[in-house]
């Protein structure tokens, strides 16, 4: 009896370790991989990187037509994403509860979630560079709104969801008509949660790259024709980083340190703002 | 005015009002049914984009498109064989480490952490899966490539040189780079996945059934192994799934280190390559329509194996979420 006690004991506190080994794992990752970032970007940082354009091979440069580039994707792709989103997610909660179109779009709308980007990159290259003849900053921000719209539907969906169906039947009888009370009350209600699935999909396309290989392609130069190739940040790394050209991969390094930073803060605002709703 | 005028008047604003009403509330009813089914016309576009563009190349090859591993832009001869194999290979490795450690640590958070720490340890591994890929792509490809090629991948040649089997397993000259490097990668970058839902299944475990098999005396390991896993076992699956959907399609990280060759090779330390990491690298190089239309094919056959096996992982879940409604 008391060594079959002692088999299970020992069992147990090697299991336990394993686990909270496995989880220092986890966070030695993180951390590990934010050192490298920071220790490798930090020393690239200058003011030329924030106002100088991507140089050729040898020469001294920085990332500002990639930056404004990224810019201007990221935001046209959530002006065109998030009302195709926000309006589908609310057919989903207020109009079409239990209908069938629902149940599909939902699932279909979660495998979108997690398809690979690069498959969407495809799809915008027949439909639309193919269709326009060339690679163009239009069709990039295109692919990265495909990716928008599935994270915004998600969680205007469940936001909507939360809200109390006291709050909808209070303002019907007052006779507010249906749309009033979906965008005075509804829409007021999950404000903050809707806004943090905007964050979180801002953080989502800013280091997407694979979606924009051959749609917006690249440009060395500075370029905010939407008709024309459009560079932007991740794919400036991605050409830097695989040459090979010292200083070019060291603006790679500290392109990678921006777009981290960035994301990361983005996902900790929208966290905090999640946190926040839940309080009250 | 009358009495009987202004009621009059008043009446028909008010039925002005009732129709205005009634008309934008079609619009905007109307909107957003357009923007759900769009959503759906989303996935048939991407669906027959693809078809459509790998038409080309699947008429020409056939059947053997998916059996061979010649990649010949000279002689425009392509098959899939090799990043079909490379994906699959590398996202089972992927899953094979990552999923040990990521119950692991759901463990940890469910069972062992103190309170306090859960939130902060828990947003900190969901932080992980938020890094973007093509960060995790450029210090695989500088920071952990060499110290593999310079540390791991040498005992590892050593250790297994003489057990047969093994030794061609972990054959050749440490590259760094190579199907391992880009596996040891991905499951890092899938690690988030399987802990936060592997987590949140735990979660669903009534207490009742844990402290009734605490009362009974059971140690922490066998309430786990015992009661939770068994009781979220569907979940857990489901989670899995997920994770090997989000590595089948990993493109940036992958490409950075997995040496795009296009070959099949017995020694996981080779250079090979994946589907997403082939069309990343050749597509703007692709001259001609056959190739193009392979690497579409590719997409294709790409898009065709995550669906299925994401639609798997989504009914798995929603069988856990169905459950806790009931």
């Amino acid at each position: 009896m008391h060594a079959l006690y002692r088999g299970r004991r020992f069992r147990n506190s090697l299991a336990m370790i394993l686990s909270v080994v496995a989880a220092a794992i986890g966070l030695g990752w993180l951390v590990l991989i934010l050192a490298v970032l920071v220790f490798k970007g930090v020393s690239g940082l200058n003011l030329a990187v924030f106002t100088e354009m991507t140089p050729p091979p040898g020469s001294a440069g920085g990332l500002l037509n990639a930056i404004v580039g990224s810019l201007i994707l990221t935001g046209l792709a959530i002006l065109m994403g998030t009302p195709i989103g926000i309006f589908a997610g609310t057919y989903m909660a207020e109009y079409g509860r239990d209908s069938k179109l629902t149940t599909v779009v939902r699932f279909i709308n979660d495998i979108l979630l997690s398809a690979p980007s690069i498959v969407i990159g495809l799809f915008v290259y027949e439909t639309m560079v193919l269709a326009m003849g060339n690679f163009s900053g239009i069709a990039g921000a295109v692919a990265l709104a495909i990716i928008v719209i599935p994270v915004v539907v998600r969680t205007t969906e469940d936001m909507l969801l939360l809200v109390p169906n006291t709050l909808r039947e209070a303002a019907s009888a007052l006779g507010a008509p249906r749309w009033h009370v979906i965008s005075h009350v509804a829409y007021k209600a999950a404000k903050t949660g809707m806004i943090t699935g905007v964050l979180l999909a801002i953080a989502r396309i800013s280091g997407e790259t694979a979606p924009l290989l051959f749609t917006a392609l690249n440009n060395q130069f500075w370029s905010v024709d939407l008709l024309a190739p459009m560079p932007s940040l991740p794919v400036v790394i991605f050409q830097f980083a695989l040459s090979p050209y010292e200083d070019w991969q060291q603006l790679a390094w500290t392109g990678a340190l921006l777009i981290t930073i960035t994301v990361l803060a983005l996902s900790i605002i929208a966290r905090a703002l999640s946190a926040r709703k839940m309080e009250t | 005015m009358t009495e009987r005028t202004i009621l009059r008047s008043a009446g028909s604003d008010r039925s002005r009002t009732l129709r205005k009403f009634a008309v934008t509330d079609a619009v905007f009813r109307g909107l957003t049914y357009s923007a759900a089914v769009a959503v759906l016309v989303l996935l048939g576009g991407v669906i027959v984009a693809l078809v459509h563009g790998s038409y080309p190349a699947l008429s020409t090859f056939g059947l053997e498109f998916f059996t061979t591993q010649a990649w010949n832009p000279v002689t425009e001869h392509f098959g899939a064989l090799a990043p079909i194999y490379g994906t699959i290979v590398t996202s089972i490795i992927a899953l094979i480490l990552a999923v040990p450690v990521g119950i692991g640590i759901a463990i940890f958070l469910t069972e062992i952490c103190p309170m306090a720490l859960r939130r902060p340890i828990g947003i900190a591994v969901e932080l992980l899966a938020g890094i973007p890929s093509i960060i995790y792509g450029i210090w695989g490809l500088f920071v952990f490539a060499p110290f593999l090629q310079q540390y791991v991948q040498p005992a590892l040649i050593a250790t297994f040189s003489g057990i047969p089997g093994l030794s061609s397993l972990f054959a050749g000259p440490p590259y760094g780079i190579g199907v391992l490097t880009a596996s040891l990668i991905l499951a890092i970058m899938i690690l988030p996945f399987i802990t936060a839902i592997t987590r949140d299944v735990f979660e669903t475990t009534p207490p009742m059934l844990k402290e009734s098999a605490y009362g009974l005396g059971c140690t922490t390991w066998e309430v786990v192994t015992k009661v939770v896993l068994p009781f979220t076992r569907v979940g857990v699956i489901g989670g899995i799934m997920l994770a090997l959907g989000r590595a089948l399609g990993e493109t940036m990280a992958v490409t950075f280190v997995i040496g795009n060759a296009h070959r099949i090779s017995a020694s996981i330390l080779a250079p090979g390559t994946t589907i997403s990491a082939s069309i990343a690298n050749e597509f703007t190089e692709a001259i001609g329509e056959l190739y193009t239309s392979s690497l579409i094919a590719l997409g294709l056959i790409l898009f065709v194996i995550t669906f299925i096996v994401l639609a798997a992982a989504r009914y798995l879940l929603l069988r856990i979420e169905r459950r806790l409604g009931n």
